[in-house]
């Protein structure tokens, strides 16, 4: 019976989601114009759904303090508390509100994991497309050290590289952004190699363009789309990354507000039936499925395929 | 020929309607075409492209491309209606009573599986033989199709045929269950005319010998008068005209046709021979090549000022390898290219400035040749900005001066992408692109065989006019012959990277000639009808 409760509510879950996305997707098309409005209205509920979380988490990022009912690192009651009103989601094992964590932890590792993937790709993609235009020794050089950097496992090597430099937020985003412009090197390489034997690419370098120009403007913007859909799927691990760093001890430190440590501090409820520690590993799924959405849209729409 | 009339019908379409899906709505393709087709008889379907000849042959077998459909009309086959017949129904006839032979064989032919098993996979499929016997049958049609060692060229696999032969082997596949009809869609479009001669001939003997009936689709009009019966004009998916072949060559009636066979005849007066000023390309003795392979070998000739130089030969000749010589892009292992009497650096990357905006290239491929992420504005503006420093008000004058010049108009193109643009149109902002940079010589590199005629007669008259404007010299790299009896002032002629023969355009169209000269020249499809019975005729004389 109590099966048969939980299938009615996942199916709820899921009909409300679609729903929401398709609200979403409606009133998003009516407030923007032209191309993007457009855009919009042939996306799929899925995508819209996925925009709409995407927003969201945005949202909570942005206003943790006005949305958070205490302090981040404030201890407010006694340990382990369940849910009541004073305490939406109960307190943590050191007596922090949950509710108040699981807003600041949206604003760091989404934060923190957004910076880390926005400096991988800079990275990755830049020496990428420079490999593939330049090629020769350069290329060798690059495709070798990112071969080398490739060959050892990226958890284990991420956990090695913190351990000696120290485990500081900065160091956090240099050695994830490092570790995976890697990947993004290989896959802008590969995609600019099969632009630089075009003919328009031959007319501007006899044209006498620079190398700055003949990547930015000539290569640049037919890769775009290929590289769009990655940064959304490296996002993604680029979060369960540092969440699983978090959740070893050597990502976020502690008494930041993180998913991945809550996770780990509070795992001892879990032995009790207690879902509390469980939320903000939802919260990593709910974004990365979101995330994943709108990624397979857009994939779909550069690729130009219908249906 | 005409007779062939008498023979019973074979396939009927009766007012043959096919609607196209873009963007969510249907649009017809075909717009109520009928097609009679007797025993035996060979049918040629003419016409642009987007003129809807493949559509209509497909639909022969009642067969529609992803996204199209067949809204209207009958099809009837030998007394059977292939509309309403079965998907089942259907597969049963092709392959084994309709067979369809492609434009690409190369990219037709799967290139894991050797010629043989790809030929014995229909007849075997359809039950018409077993696995034995359709190879000993392949290697009889290989021999009829003239192909060369037929024993053991269907073991070899496509890739290691050359395109000729494979473009053969095909129309044996085609042949294997000896179908009542065959649909040659461009069979020899990507062919040079020397291969075309055999395929054509190989095609047309085979044809006779079974008595089959084929819809014949072609765009260049000389090809179809060798090989059909009756000739069908289509024009934006109707009809313009059909009748029997020589009647259609002599006497078109509709103004389209006429335009069509007018296409031909465009030819300019040579420009008068300039001897003694500096040219303003000189190529001497240049060897060049990639690896330790040598593709040119001791190439040279001058161009000199507002004249057209064209260079030709089949593909692998070394007419494209000789223009990546003279842009820099290959240098030479030995000769040197003068621009106005001035040695030029051998590597692009050395050239000045002023050296790389005197000389400019124009594609054969408009679509890989434009950035389809730039707008017109940035396409044609950046060298006029680069090279003559143009910013602001300037440079859209001249941008807009320079859209007036290929005959489009500025305020409705200025802000389009490549992809806005229909393949003429595309490759007239080619020519505006090389000519915002005010060069004096421009190296057109098979500038045409990607259009229709009368798209392509467009751009060589603007190339034409523009040449007498700005006083440019012209390469003119072709393997069409009717494009350098409209253009050329001078030809050289290129046979395995060396210059075979070069002269004044009017001396080398008449004899005597050089060997290859003489074989490149006699290939060149004609409009008689009996050009390739006579020809082959004279060819085997003079063997024998």
């Amino acid at each position: 019976m109590s099966f048969l409760i939980a299938l009615f509510w996942i199916a709820v879950a899921i009909a409300g989601a679609l729903t929401a996305g398709w609200l979403f997707l409606k009133i998003a098309a009516s407030v923007t114009r032209g191309g993007t409005a457009r855009a919009l209205r042939s996306a799929p509920v899925t995508a819209g759904f996925g925009m709409l979380v995407i927003l969201l988490y945005i949202l909570v990022a942005l206003l943790a303090p006005v949305i958070a009912p205490y302090a981040e690192r404030e201890v407010v009651g006694a340990q382990f508390l369940p849910w009541d009103s004073t305490h939406l989601l109960g307190t943590d094992n050191l007596g922090r509100d949950m509710f108040t964590r699981l807003v600041y932890g949206a604003r760091n590792t989404v934060g923190i994991a957004f910076l880390t993937t926005a400096l991988a790709f800079s990275i990755g993609s830049i020496l990428g497309l420079l490999a593939a235009t330049v090629g020769g020794w350069m290329d060798q050089v690059l495709s070798r050290i990112v071969d080398i950097l490739m060959a050892i496992p990226s958890l284990i090597f991420s956990l090695l590289l913190l351990t000696i430099f120290g485990t500081s937020v900065v160091t956090l985003i240099l050695v994830i952004a490092t570790i995976d412009s890697t990947r993004v090197f290989r896959l802008a390489r590969s995609v600019a190699l099969n632009i630089v034997v075009m003919d328009y690419i031959e007319a501007a370098k006899l044209r006498g363009e620079g190398l700055w120009r003949l990547i930015t403007r000539e290569i640049l913007p037919n890769a775009l789309a290929p590289l769009v859909a990655e940064f959304g799927l490296r996002f993604c691990f680029v979060f369960l990354m540092i969440s699983a760093l978090s959740f070893l001890g050597v990502g976020i430190q502690p008494p930041t507000a993180d998913w991945g440590s809550m996770v780990k501090d509070n795992a001892a409820l879990i032995t009790f039936g207690d879902v509390t520690p469980l939320l903000p590993a939802g919260a990593i799924a709910l974004l990365t499925v979101a995330v994943n959405f709108v990624v397979d849209w857009m994939l779909h729409r550069a690729s130009g395929l219908k249906e | 020929m005409a007779d062939k009339t008498q023979k019973p019908v074979l396939l009927t379409m009766k007012d043959i309607r096919i609607e196209g899906r873009s963007d969510e709505t249907w649009s017809e393709i075909i717009k109520g075409v009928d097609l009679t087709l007797h025993k035996g008889e060979v049918l040629g379907l003419i016409g642009e492209s987007g003129a809807g000849k493949s559509t209509l042959g497909l639909a022969a077998m009642g067969f529609t491309r992803d996204g199209c459909r067949i809204s209207g009309g009958t099809i009837d086959f030998d007394g059977i209606d292939l509309r309403s017949a079965s998907e089942s129904q259907r597969r049963g006839l092709r392959g084994k009573r309709i067979a369809y032979v492609a434009q690409s064989a190369a990219a037709s032919f799967n290139p894991a599986h050797r010629l043989i098993d790809q030929y014995s996979e229909a007849p075997v499929q359809h039950g018409v033989m077993g696995r034995a016997e359709a190879e000993r049958d392949a290697v009889e049609l290989y021999r009829r199709m003239q192909l060369p060692n037929p024993g053991d060229i269907g073991f070899r696999y496509p890739h290691q045929v050359s395109g000729g032969q494979l473009q053969r082997a095909m129309t044996a596949m085609a042949m294997a269950c000896r179908p009542d009809l065959i649909i040659f869609d461009e069979p020899t479009t990507a062919l040079d005319v020397t291969t075309q001669i055999e395929v054509l001939a190989a095609i047309r003997d085979i044809v006779a010998q079974f008595d089959t009936a084929a819809i014949y689709i072609t765009h260049d009009l000389a090809v179809v008068a060798q090989m059909a019966d009756r000739i069908k004009v289509l024009l934006r998916g109707v009809e313009v005209e059909e009748a029997d072949t020589r009647t259609m060559l002599s006497s078109p009636k509709e103004d389209y046709t006429k335009s069509l066979w007018a296409v031909r005849s465009l030819a300019r007066p040579a420009q008068p021979a300039v001897r003694d000023a500096v040219p303003v390309v000189s190529v001497q003795g240049v060897t060049a090549g990639y690896g330790s392979t040598d593709v040119l070998k001791n190439v040279g000739f001058d161009i000199h000022k507002r004249r057209t130089v064209a260079v030709v030969g089949e593909s692998g000749s070394g007419k494209s390898t000789t223009a990546r010589v003279i842009t820099g892009l290959l240098p030479p292992r030995q000769g040197r290219v003068l621009f106005d009497g001035q040695p030029l650096p051998a590597d692009y990357r050395q050239r000045t400035r002023d050296q790389l905006r005197q000389a400019q290239m124009i594609y054969q491929m408009a679509d890989t040749a434009l950035n389809p992420k730039l707008r017109l504005r940035e396409l044609i503006g950046r060298p006029a900005q680069m090279y003559l420093g143009l910013r602001g008000k300037a440079l859209e004058t001249r941008i807009k001066d320079l859209l007036t010049l290929i005959e489009l108009e500025p305020a409705k193109y200025i802000d389009r992408l490549p992809s806005e643009l229909s393949g003429g149109q595309k490759q007239r902002i080619g020519i505006a692109r090389a000519l915002a940079a005010e060069p004096k010589f421009i190296i057109c590199d098979e500038v045409t065989s990607a259009l229709d005629q009368l798209v392509a007669e467009g751009i060589l008259k603007l190339l034409d006019r523009l040449q007498s404007e700005f006083d440019l010299a012209y390469m003119f790299i072709t393997h069409d012959l009717a494009t350098v009896k409209a253009i050329a002032d001078e030809v050289v002629v290129m046979q395995n990277g060396r210059v075979v023969e070069q002269g004044e355009k009017d001396e080398m169209f008449h004899p005597p000639h050089d060997p290859y000269t003489e074989l490149l020249l006699s290939s060149v499809p004609e409009m008689d009808p009996d050009w390739l019975t006579r020809l082959l005729e004279e060819r085997a004389a003079k063997k024998a």
